[in-house]
């Protein structure tokens, strides 16, 4: 049983919670440096290692990035939110509470908008508020040690925790919408979503409910779900799993549960019992965050464009397909790149098509970003104009593209020195096809006999015979004339 | 050089170091007075001879006329809750044995900076919670004036040091009363400063909202001079105020200030010696200019049992961080023990009854379903202690109330009923509620010779008021405050 076919009797409802490390250069409380990978506990202080006496200072770059991440997913931005301490003992909380916060966090009630295959989809954001990270326990194991070994350094980097509403009603819409949340967090320069380090963290609450049913069943917690497979492999388990418990007639105990990648399923982490009393109660050590409107105005001016609205722009003012669109306006450093092709060439259309085409499949090889590709957007624009305007042909501009790519040489002086300019003089294009439909009569008797598809094969042959040169139009038009087949008047 | 038995307050040691006499021969001989009589009363934790001693040569070398340094060569001790890098600085408690912290207290920084001289460091109750100096793993701290009382606490080692003449200044730390009620039981002036006047960085918390760091004296330009150095904004602790240090003393002191007593809160409970040496106090102030008012501070009346909420509420929190993992004492543990056990054992081992008592009574008032009850309420109660005391102030300058209910009492007088003790902070713990500055300086000695305390309440950030008109109620007390036996001037 298919657990979100229209088969199944229950209707799973998915809420996420996401912990994204904010990427500022220092730790949200002290002035520690924030980076992964350094050698265990060389990023620390008495503040972060929760020393006798030591407090906490707000770190204001901190909230700036919160602001951004509250105001890009549509949140409202409080002019007072509070930091809580939220009270559980594990060895690398070393405070023996996280600051966090609780009541009247920095933003709420916001929501992430897109486009998908079937349709606009919209997810609430029930809240946006900080916090602090814990350190990292490494069990045995992990480690030559026999013993749990304590890492501090990621101790105190700041994080936001990002809680949706349960809008979502399948795995693979819960997979999705985080794939585009981590864009959004990317785009605005707040997170780097590397889920491998962990500086984006996903947690679920899953429930079922009888189709039909608008009361929500009884929600399972499923946490470590680091990855976007995990995400969607142990959200399908776990709708799997209570749909069984449910047809069985038995109840879904609450509960939160453990996604153990190994084994494919979820494992019982703690029961309601057992769940945590954090008893949550207001930071004293730390003021209430003011922020002022002159500093949301500044952080929502200083907003990149998201990639939602790119595509939206892309589709309405460049006539893209929502293909091209969302692939070319997902990631703002390759958006930028189309977009200065696309002015140099006079042409958007082509230049999606180059950019999407040559440039990513030259990106791929070399395991390269945007930032390090070897022709300049400027460049490309100029060779585009070319192929656009039937100067060259568009095989020639492949040619072409691939002896400029790396060499800083232009596309105009390959085209002139190699001679390549495109034949689009009927008269020398005439003999070049005469030519082809000797050498292949077989095909030639095919397209007379109305095998249009074969008339492409020859309109290879003509463009080989011109080393790409041919214009493949004109070339198209002289073979059906000298052909006499349909379609030309 | 003076004769040495001489030299007690801030002021002496100036004057002999303007004399022939260094940083050194100072430091010596309160060396030498802890030596000769702190095995009697446990005042100190621990004497820091050695860099004591370090200290004040280098306050020699540079020389103590630098007006950068207003403390140049002036002894200090320092309570144990308080961070001194290198030295041990535990909080009374078992679980921090033998910790030494990698830094320095802002105020001990600045301490250090004004060229004070670090003594050593005093006993107190158990991370500063108690009134008696008897909850500490060192063992009880006597009080210098009748060795089979208590100094009051939780600051009573730094109250007994300076009333024995072993430091001529120390700090405390004040979370309902700690600095205020051992300097009434032993004769001091201590300040509590405004909340947020004094930094809290590297001040082991108890209640971070109720704490702040003030200093103990034999005079109150003692506790001013002090307190002008360790006062003024610090990045470092987000609740530390920006407002500027005032100039001490300020010259411009009112001559005619109005005083408030709410009469009301005095009814019942109050030993006759107390009440009635308050009330001389009162002549006395009224005598030198200042005008009395009757007020009311109707909310006050509850200040000990919201103390009593907010208080270990915060302390259950702030105490979580001594688990045995990074630092401190760890239980032993067989190779078997999981987590959990490693844990119960070392916080049952490490903490007394005391500590386990307020962690107890915090965890509950802060847990689900009693939070609204409990820790809220509480919290709108400060409010309104709060309102009452912005509403006097419009009319009065400072608030007058005796220090404490009764004066010194034996030791073990309150061994098995802690809520008789919890009692005794009615008259301190609202200054903590509400954050207001206050000070205790001595009002007289009941019928057995035992200090009792006046206590002033000024305006927020107005240390100043009260400093000045302590200062002059010092000046024109009728009655000596005398000396604790075996430290006559003659002796």
């Amino acid at each position: 049983m298919m657990p979100d076919s229209e088969a199944s009797r229950f209707e799973p409802v998915i809420g996420l919670e996401i912990h994204a490390h904010l990427l500022t250069e220092s730790k949200i409380f002290c002035s520690c440096r924030t980076s992964f990978g350094a050698a265990p506990n060389s990023h620390v202080c008495p503040v972060c290692l929760g020393l006798p006496g030591a407090l906490p200072v707000l770190n204001r770059r901190v909230v700036e990035l919160a602001i951004r991440a509250g105001l890009a997913l549509g949140c409202t931005v409080q002019r007072c939110s509070i930091f809580a301490r939220k009270n559980y003992f594990y060895p690398d909380l070393p405070k023996g509470y996280q600051i966090s916060q609780y009541e009247q966090p920095l933003a709420s009630d916001g929501m992430l908008s897109y486009e998908t295959e079937e349709g606009q989809r919209t997810v609430r954001i029930t809240r946006v508020h900080l916090e602090e990270d814990a350190g990292k326990s490494l069990h045995a194991g992990e480690t030559q040690s026999r013993h749990t070994t304590l890492d501090y350094n990621r101790s105190g980097v700041p994080l936001i925790e990002i809680v949706t509403e349960p809008d979502l009603r399948a795995p693979a819409t819960a997979g999705d919408f985080f794939a585009r949340l981590r864009a959004v967090l990317m785009a605005i320069g707040v997170n780097d979503g590397n889920m491998e380090e962990g500086s984006l963290r996903c947690d679920a609450n899953v429930s079922l409910r009888p189709r039909g049913e608008t009361a929500l069943g009884v929600k399972v917690e499923v946490k470590n779900l680091n990855s976007f497979r995990f995400l969607q492999r142990a959200l399908e388990h776990e709708i799997i799993r209570q749909a069984d418990c449910l047809e069985m007639g038995e109840e879904v105990v609450q509960e939160t549960r453990l996604w153990n990648e190994a084994r494919g399923r979820t494992e019982s982490m703690r029961s309601k019992e057992e769940a945590h009393d954090y008893r949550y109660f207001p930071e004293p050590d730390l003021p209430p965050i003011e922020v002022s409107d002159e500093w949301i105005s500044e952080v929502r001016a200083s907003l990149p464009e998201l990639p939602e609205t790119r595509k939206q722009r892309y589709l309405r003012e460049l006539g893209l397909s929502a293909t091209e669109a969302g692939q070319l306006a997902e990631q703002a450093d390759l958006a930028q790149f189309f977009e200065d092709t696309a002015r140099t060439a006079g042409n958007a259309k082509t230049a999606a098509h180059w950019v999407m085409g040559e440039v990513t499949r030259h990106l791929k090889t070399d395991g390269v970003g945007i930032d390090q590709v070897g022709v300049t957007a400027d460049a490309l624009g100029r060779l585009v104009g070319l192929v656009d305007s039937g100067v060259i042909s568009s095989s020639t501009g492949k040619t072409v593209f691939e002896k400029m790519y790396g060499s800083g040489l232009e596309a105009e002086e390959i085209v002139e020195r190699e001679n390549l300019v495109q034949i689009g003089d009927r008269n020398e294009l005439e003999a070049l096809v005469t030519r082809v439909i000797s050498e292949q009569p077989d095909a030639a008797a095919r397209v007379r006999g109305g095998h249009e598809g074969t008339l492409g094969f020859l309109v290879g042959r003509v463009m080989k015979a011109s080393r790409g040169r041919a214009n493949p139009k004109l070339a198209g038009e002289l073979l059906r004339q000298q052909l006499r087949a349909p379609g030309v008047t | 050089m003076t004769d040495a038995s001489a030299i007690e307050t801030i002021a002496d040691v100036r004057a002999a170091l303007a004399g022939v006499g260094s940083a050194v021969d100072v430091c010596t001989i309160f060396l030498e007075r802890i030596q000769e009589r702190d095995a009697a009363l446990g005042a100190f934790t621990h004497v820091a001879s050695d860099t004591a001693l370090e200290e004040a040569a280098t306050v020699d070398a540079r020389g103590a006329d630098d007006p950068s340094q207003p403390l140049a060569g002036v002894p200090i001790a320092i309570k144990d809750n308080i961070c001194t890098r290198g030295l041990p600085t535990t909080a009374a408690s078992r679980i921090l044995t033998d910790y030494r912290p990698p830094y320095d207290a802002t105020v001990v920084e600045r301490l250090r900076a004004a060229g004070a001289v670090i003594l050593g460091k005093t006993n107190c109750d158990e991370f500063a919670m108690g009134s008696t100096t008897e909850h500490s793993c060192y063992g009880i701290t006597r009080n210098p004036w009748d060795h089979d009382r208590v100094p009051g606490g939780s600051s009573g080692g730094s109250a007994a040091a300076v009333a024995a003449r072993l430091a001529p200044v120390a700090l405390g730390s004040d979370t309902g009363g700690s600095i205020r009620q051992p300097a009434a039981f032993c004769g001091l002036v201590g300040l509590k400063p405004t909340y947020g006047r004094v930094s809290r960085y590297g001040l082991l918390a108890f209640a971070s909202s109720l704490d702040q760091i003030g200093p103990l004296g034999l005079t109150v330009a003692d506790v001013a001079a002090v307190f002008r150095v360790i006062a003024g904004h610090d990045p470092a602790d987000a609740t530390s105020a920006a407002e500027a240090v005032p100039e001490w003393p300020s010259g411009t002191a009112n001559e005619t200030p109005a005083i408030g007593v709410p009469w009301t809160l005095l009814n019942d409970g109050i030993d006759d010696d107390v009440l009635a040496s308050f009330r001389t106090a009162l002549d006395t102030l009224r005598s030198s200019g200042a005008t009395l008012v009757d007020i009311e501070l109707p909310h006050a009346t509850y200040a000990v049992p919201t103390y009593y909420v907010v208080a270990p509420a915060e302390a259950s929190s702030n105490l979580a961080r001594y688990d045995g993992v990074r630092y401190g004492v760890r239980a032993p543990l067989a190779e078997t023990a999981d987590l959990t056990a490693m844990y119960d054992r070392t916080r049952e081992s490490g903490f007394s009854d005391e500590v386990k008592r307020r962690i107890m009574l915090g965890t509950y008032a802060l847990s689900a379903g009693y939070y609204d009850a409990y820790y809220l309420r509480a919290q709108q109660i400060r409010t309104l202690i709060r309102r009452d005391y912005d509403t006097v102030f419009s009319t009065v300058d400072a608030v007058a109330l005796p220090t404490t209910p009764t004066t010194a009492f034996p030791l073990g007088q309150h061994a098995d009923d802690p809520l008789q003790l919890y009692v005794g902070d009615i008259f301190t713990a609202s200054a903590n509620l509400t954050g207001l500055p206050a000070l205790s300086v001595p009002s007289g000695n009941d019928s057995s010779g035992l200090p009792i305390g006046l206590q002033l309440v000024g305006r927020a950030f107005d240390e100043v008021t009260i400093l000045d008109l302590a200062a002059r109620f010092e000046r024109e007390r009728s009655e000596p405050i005398g000396r604790p036996p075996g430290l006559d001037p003659s002796a």
